[in-house]
Order: structure tokens, then C-alpha cells, then sequence
């Protein structure tokens, strides 16, 4: 046991998207959780060979966008309307048609500002470490390379077995990761 | 430390990605040229960025010497504007707006092509962009930021500046949200943030490929920084390519909403040459055209330089070239409705203000215009000039000079004759080549650096359109096999 208590999981490498691809659906299918799969540009179905949930992304967009964008309006409509009513060019102080433009720039703001840190934050990103940065081949994985990695904290995980499951479906190489 | 088996490549050229120049899957002509597999790639881009300093090329230490010089005499001019005041421009009483102003328009319509490429062209699902959209965008966030300094130095008492943005203070007044001018500064600021922000999504992966290349230790610290940690998860991209899409998503329509706003500048006012409702569709044209010329004049010599030209190739120029032709053409014809409405509008000073641009004392500017903007696209109906590169740069030169000319006569020609004949004036520059030139040394200052230090193609984009990225490449064994029954795998695998 004292061997296992050091391990934090398996890594292994694979050469081309197809493989990487049949692999990812055999851990699937064997049932695995904690896993996951490493490959230097998004492989195109990948999250279905996975078995992964669309990202719940939008909808945090969606919210605050909508946030943003409403009180964005009501901000222009307060400022020229209430906090300091002024006439300027014969406009009404409600000239909704002329608050557009800004309305329109604070959504497209509050939006993208969410998209971008969301993303971040639903990735648990910046991670300064991660176990597989130990090891040297797995340099590659922003270059050429494919990996999976399953966690020894899955309650499917066996050393052996699951070290067979990702060499049958064609890892070049595994290795154990510390944690 | 982790135990390690030795690492077995297949043998099989197929198997292991090597490209061919078909792409078997969307049956066209491959994006990426050459036996290039994603490692050559990733080699391939990376080189610009791993040399070391002490052997930086001297062509490059030579042009960005020259750029930085320009960037320190924009700064000192800036000095000089904060300490004399606008009194050292040429603009008098009737043309209160010159070459500030068209400075902000022209740069701000550069911009356009980058968030184009990346965002638009995204979506139409464009894969030529992947290998220009990277340095486009930085193109757009250089421009935007030589705009933006334009467009705050344009207000004279520039320590003023904060007027402009909604902050709380002693009098309880707010910037008027029914101005142009205002609507402006929100659409310029949220689009250099959202373009930086993409950008800057954008470039995260390539990032983590650089920190995890890196040999020596500034190089992992800096690109380790800016990589965040990220490894490619795909649990990651799920979320990743949603955000990037909703970035694009958004970034799209706001291309076109900031030079319709920046055109409002123009057309919501009174004045004749300006007041016309064809403004926002032909300026946002002219930006595009604009935008898309400067894309040329970087991207040719940087491809020729740094070694790119099997990831920028020919068919990029060409499909460049042709959105050229498009937006020149659609600015031609703005240029000819404008007339026609003057005509047909029976309005003196508008029909005034219109036979005055092409003969009046600014004739010579309105024929520059249209000379560049109006003849020279046309010539890239011509398949050998469209995708000849020398052609391509030369004529990418005259549209970036013919769309500040445009700048220049809708401001200036339409000021400088005003409705009484005695406020007539004409408008001479004083110290504004400076100025204009000490934008250009800001812009190729930091597109310099951008080129040195970041990766100037997107790596894992590039990768993910060559042929052998799909897991249902033929070269992957599929042909033979029913899909889902055969595994196709390397000869390493066994157990079957």
C-alpha cells in the first residue's frame, strides 16, 4: 500500500487523435470518473468519446449579460432622466433611441468580460501545478502528443488493470504519477 | 520519480500524421502546405520565438530600433500637445477637426479586418483564418491603441480626459449618453477590451506550448505566467471553445457597431458631406477595406521573413485579395451614391459641398482617394495579381494611403467651406506629420515585440484544421474498416 499512497494516477501517451479517440471511449465504457484526456488542440468529438457534459458556460453569460445590459439602461436612463435632467438638443429626457448605442456597448461588455473570466474560473485556471507537469513526456502535450490521465482516486482504479486498459488501447508509453 | 517506458513511434508515416498535400476529409486543397505533421508545426512557429536574444536578426534590432524612435518621438510630441495645447496643429475656425480625427478614424478602421478575421470569419467556419487570425488581432489591438491615443489627445486639455467616463464627482454630472462623441468612447474602449480579451484567450494554449519547450528559466517563468497552467484538458476545451465562440459571437456584431458609432461621430451632426444616412454601411466597408490592406502590408513581408509560408499561403493572399476587391468596390459605390444623393437630394449646400471635394482646393486629396480606393482594387480581378505577392504589397500600400485620404476629405474638405462665405478657411498642417508619424512608431513598436515574444500563428488552431486532426482521417485506417468496429490503432498496441 505504501507504493499506491505516493501514486496520484496513470498517464498515458498517445500518438495520433484517432487513437487517443477509440481510447478515450474505452475508458468510457469501462466506466472510469476521474479522468481526463490532454491533447494539444480540441479533437473534434473528443467530449463525446469522453462522455462529457456540454459547458454550463453560456448560461453564466447569459445572466450576467442580461444583468449588465439592464442595468446599463437604467444607469443612462438615472443619469439623464433623474440625477441630472438636462434638455440637450431638443431631445426628451427619456430619448430612449439615443441610449442605444451605449446599452448596446455595456451588454456586449458585461458579456464578454463573463465569458472570459467564466471560462477561467469554471476551469480552475491559473493552476500553477498539476501532477502530470512532472513528467517529461508529457512536454508534448501542447506540441504533439495525446494523453489520458485516470486518477488513483477513481473507484474503479486498479494499477494493474487500468495500466492494461490504457496500453490494449494503444498507449506507446504509461507511467505513474505522484502526486 | 514517475518509471517510464521508452517512447515507440509507428513506422507508418500515416499513422504517425505526416500530411499530404489533399485533405481526403473536406475534400479541398490542404490549408497547410508541405509534409508538415503537427510536431514540424509547432517547430515551425516556435523558432521565431525561441531564439535567443543576443541573436536577434539585425534587419529586426534595425526595424524596431526605428520604431521605438518613432514611439519616443510620440511620446515627447505628446509632451509638447500637453504643454502648448492644440495651437500646435493647423486646425482653425471652421476646421475644428483634422488630422486628429483622421488619424482616430483611419487607425480605428485597421482594426476592423483583425476582429474580422478572428470573429466573423469564425464563424462562417473559415478555416483559411486559422494562420492569419493571430497577428490580424494583434494587429486590431495596436491599432485600436494608436485610435485611442488619437482620438484622447484630440480633445486638447487632454487632463480632462476622464469627463468622458461615467465617474462620480463633486458636481453630480454625467457624461451626456445622448452624444456621439460619448456613444464613441464606449464602443472604442469595449472594443479594444473585448479584442484583448479574445486575443488573449486565444493565445493561452500556444502559451503552454512555449512554456513547455522553453530551456531556460525566464522563458518557462514568463510564458509559464501568461499559460496560466493550462495543459489541454479536454474537460478544458469544452468550456474553453464555448467561451471563444461566445467571444466571437459578440465580437462580431461589435466590429460593425464601432464604426457605425465612429460614423455617427460624422453623420448625426448637421453639416453638409457628413449628414448621410449611408454613413455606417460604407464606413464600415472602408474599415474592412482598409483593415484588410494593412493585414497584406504585415503579413507579406513577415511570411517572407520569418520563414511562414507554408502556413500563409498563397491561397490566404488571394481569399485576402478578394475581400479587398468586395469592400474597395462597395467603397467605390459609396463614393458615387453620395454624389448621386447630393444630386438628387436638390439641397445647394449639399451638391455644394460634394462638386467642391472633387474640384474645389482640396481637389488634390479627393482624387487621391479615388484613385487608390476606387482604381487600384479593381486590378485584383486579375487572378496573377491577386496572388502575386510583390502585387499584392504594393497595391495593399496605395489602400492604406487612399483610406486615410478618405479620412482626410470627409473631414476636412467638408469643415473648411462653412455656411457663410467669410468663415471660409483652409486648413494647412503644422507639426501633424509628427503626430501621424509617431502613431506608426507606437503601432510597429509593440507589433514588432508582439512577433518576438508571442507566437505569431495560432499553433493549436492551425493543428486542429490539418487533415490528420480528425480521428476519422483515412490515413488513420478507417477506409478499411466499418466505423466503430475497427480501432485503428499502431502496431505498438497489443492485445488484439
Amino acid at each position: 500500500m505504501n507504493a499506491n499512497e505516493k501514486l496520484w494516477g496513470l498517464l498515458a501517451q498517445y500518438e495520433n487523435p484517432a487513437t487517443v479517440y477509440h481510447a478515450c471511449e474505452k475508458v468510457r465504457d469501462a466506466g472510469y470518473q476521474q479522468w481526463d484526456s490532454c491533447t494539444p488542440f480540441p479533437v473534434h468529438g473528443l467530449d463525446k468519446a469522453m462522455g462529457l457534459k456540454p459547458s454550463k458556460l453560456p448560461w453564466a453569460v447569459l445572466i450576467v449579460g442580461v444583468t449588465g445590459s439592464t442595468l446599463g439602461l437604467l444607469f443612462q436612463m438615472w443619469a439623464m432622466g433623474w440625477a441630472y435632467p438636462m434638455i440637450v438638443g431638443g431631445k426628451p429626457l427619456m430619448s430612449l433611441p439615443a441610449y442605444v448605442p451605449v446599452w448596446y456597448e455595456i451588454t456586449v461588455l458585461t458579456s464578454c468580460v463573463t465569458a472570459f473570466l467564466a471560462n477561467w474560473i469554471m476551469n480552475g485556471l491559473p493552476q500553477p501545478y498539476h501532477p502530470a507537469f512532472a513528467s517529461k513526456a508529457f512536454e508534448r502535450a501542447t506540441d504533439d502528443k495525446f494523453f489520458i490521465m485516470i486518477e488513483a482516486a477513481d473507484p474503479k482504479f486498479d494499477l494493474e488493470k487500468t495500466r492494461a486498459l490504457l496500453k490494449d488501447a494503444g498507449a506507446t508509453q504509461v507511467e505513474e504519477l505522484e502526486p | 520519480m514517475a518509471t517510464a517506458t521508452a517512447v515507440v513511434l509507428p513506422d507508418d508515416p500515416k499513422i504517425r500524421g505526416d500530411v499530404t498535400l489533399e485533405d481526403p476529409v473536406g475534400g479541398r486543397e490542404a490549408l497547410v502546405r508541405g509534409p508538415h505533421d503537427f510536431h514540424s508545426v509547432t517547430e515551425l512557429v516556435c523558432a521565431v520565438n525561441e531564439k535567443p536574444i543576443l541573436e536577434t536578426p539585425n534587419p529586426f534590432k534595425f526595424g524596431i530600433a526605428l520604431a521605438a524612435a518613432g514611439a519616443a518621438m510620440f511620446g515627447g510630441y505628446i509632451g509638447y500637445l500637453f504643454w502648448e495645447g492644440p495651437g500646435i496643429w493647423g486646425n482653425n475656425n471652421p476646421v475644428g477637426w483634422a488630422w486628429d480625427i483622421v488619424n482616430f478614424v483611419f487607425w480605428v478602421g485597421i482594426g476592423h479586418a483583425g476582429t474580422l478575421i478572428s470573429a466573423i470569419l469564425y464563424l462562417f467556419r473559415q478555416k483559411w483564418r486559422t494562420s492569419i487570425n493571430r497577428y490580424a488581432e494583434a494587429m486590431t489591438i495596436f491599432a485600436v491603441i494608436c485610435a485611442g491615443s488619437c482620438v484622447a489627445l484630440h480633445t486638447g486639455r487632454i487632463w480632462m480626459d476622464y469627463y468622458l467616463f461615467p465617474i462620480p464627482n463633486q458636481m453630480g454630472l454625467w457624461p451626456n449618453f445622448r452624444s456621439p462623441l460619448e456613444w464613441d468612447v464606449w464602443a472604442v474602449n469595449t472594443y479594444f477590451l473585448v479584442s484583448t480579451l479574445f486575443w488573449f484567450t486565444g493565445l493561452v494554449p500556444d502559451f503552454a506550448t512555449l512554456r513547455d519547450r522553453a530551456t531556460v528559466k525566464w522563458r518557462r517563468m514568463f510564458y509559464g505566467a501568461l499559460a496560466m497552467g493550462w495543459r489541454g484538458s479536454m474537460r478544458h476545451w469544452v468550456t474553453y471553445e464555448k467561451a471563444y465562440q461566445i467571444l466571437a459571437a459578440f465580437s462580431a456584431p461589435l466590429v460593425l457597431s464601432v464604426h457605425t458609432i465612429v460614423s455617427f461621430d460624422f453623420a448625426v451632426s448637421q453639416l453638409p458631406g457628413w449628414h448621410t444616412t449611408i454613413f455606417p454601411p460604407y464606413f464600415v466597408a472602408g474599415a474592412i477595406f482598409s483593415g484588410f490592406a494593412m493585414v497584406n502590408t504585415l503579413m507579406l513581408p513577415a511570411r517572407e521573413w520569418l520563414g511562414l509560408k507554408d502556413l500563409v499561403t498563397v491561397r490566404h493572399i488571394e481569399n485576402i485579395n478578394k475581400i479587398i476587391l468586395l469592400t474597395g468596390t462597395m467603397v467605390g459605390y459609396a463614393y458615387a451614391m453620395e454624389f448621386f444623393v447630393a444630386a438628387y437630394s436638390g439641397n445647394d449646400y449639399e451638391g455644394f459641398t460634394f462638386i467642391n471635394r472633387m474640384f474645389g482646393p482640396y481637389w488634390w486629396a479627393y482624387w487621391t482617394m479615388v484613385s487608390c480606393n476606387v482604381i487600384t482594387p479593381q486590378l485584383f480581378w486579375f487572378r496573377k495579381i491577386r496572388s502575386s505577392p510583390a502585387w499584392t504589397f504594393v497595391l495593399s500600400i496605395f489602400v492604406n494611403i487612399g483610406m486615410w485620404f478618405e479620412r482626410f476629405v470627409i473631414t476636412v474638405t467638408s469643415l473648411h467651406r462653412d455656411a457663410l462665405v467669410s468663415s471660409w478657411d483652409y486648413f494647412v498642417p503644422v507639426t501633424e506629420v509628427f503626430f501621424l508619424l509617431g502613431t506608426f512608431g507606437l503601432f510597429f513598436t509593440l507589433f514588432l515585440l508582439f512577433v518576438r515574444f508571442f507566437p505569431v500563428i495560432a499553433m493549436s488552431e492551425v493543428k486542429s484544421v490539418m487533415p490528420q486532426a480528425n480521428p476519422h482521417w483515412e490515413g488513420y485506417g478507417h477506409g478499411a474498416h466499418a466505423h466503430g468496429g475497427g480501432n485503428a490503432q499502431p502496431a505498438t498496441a497489443g492485445g488484439h
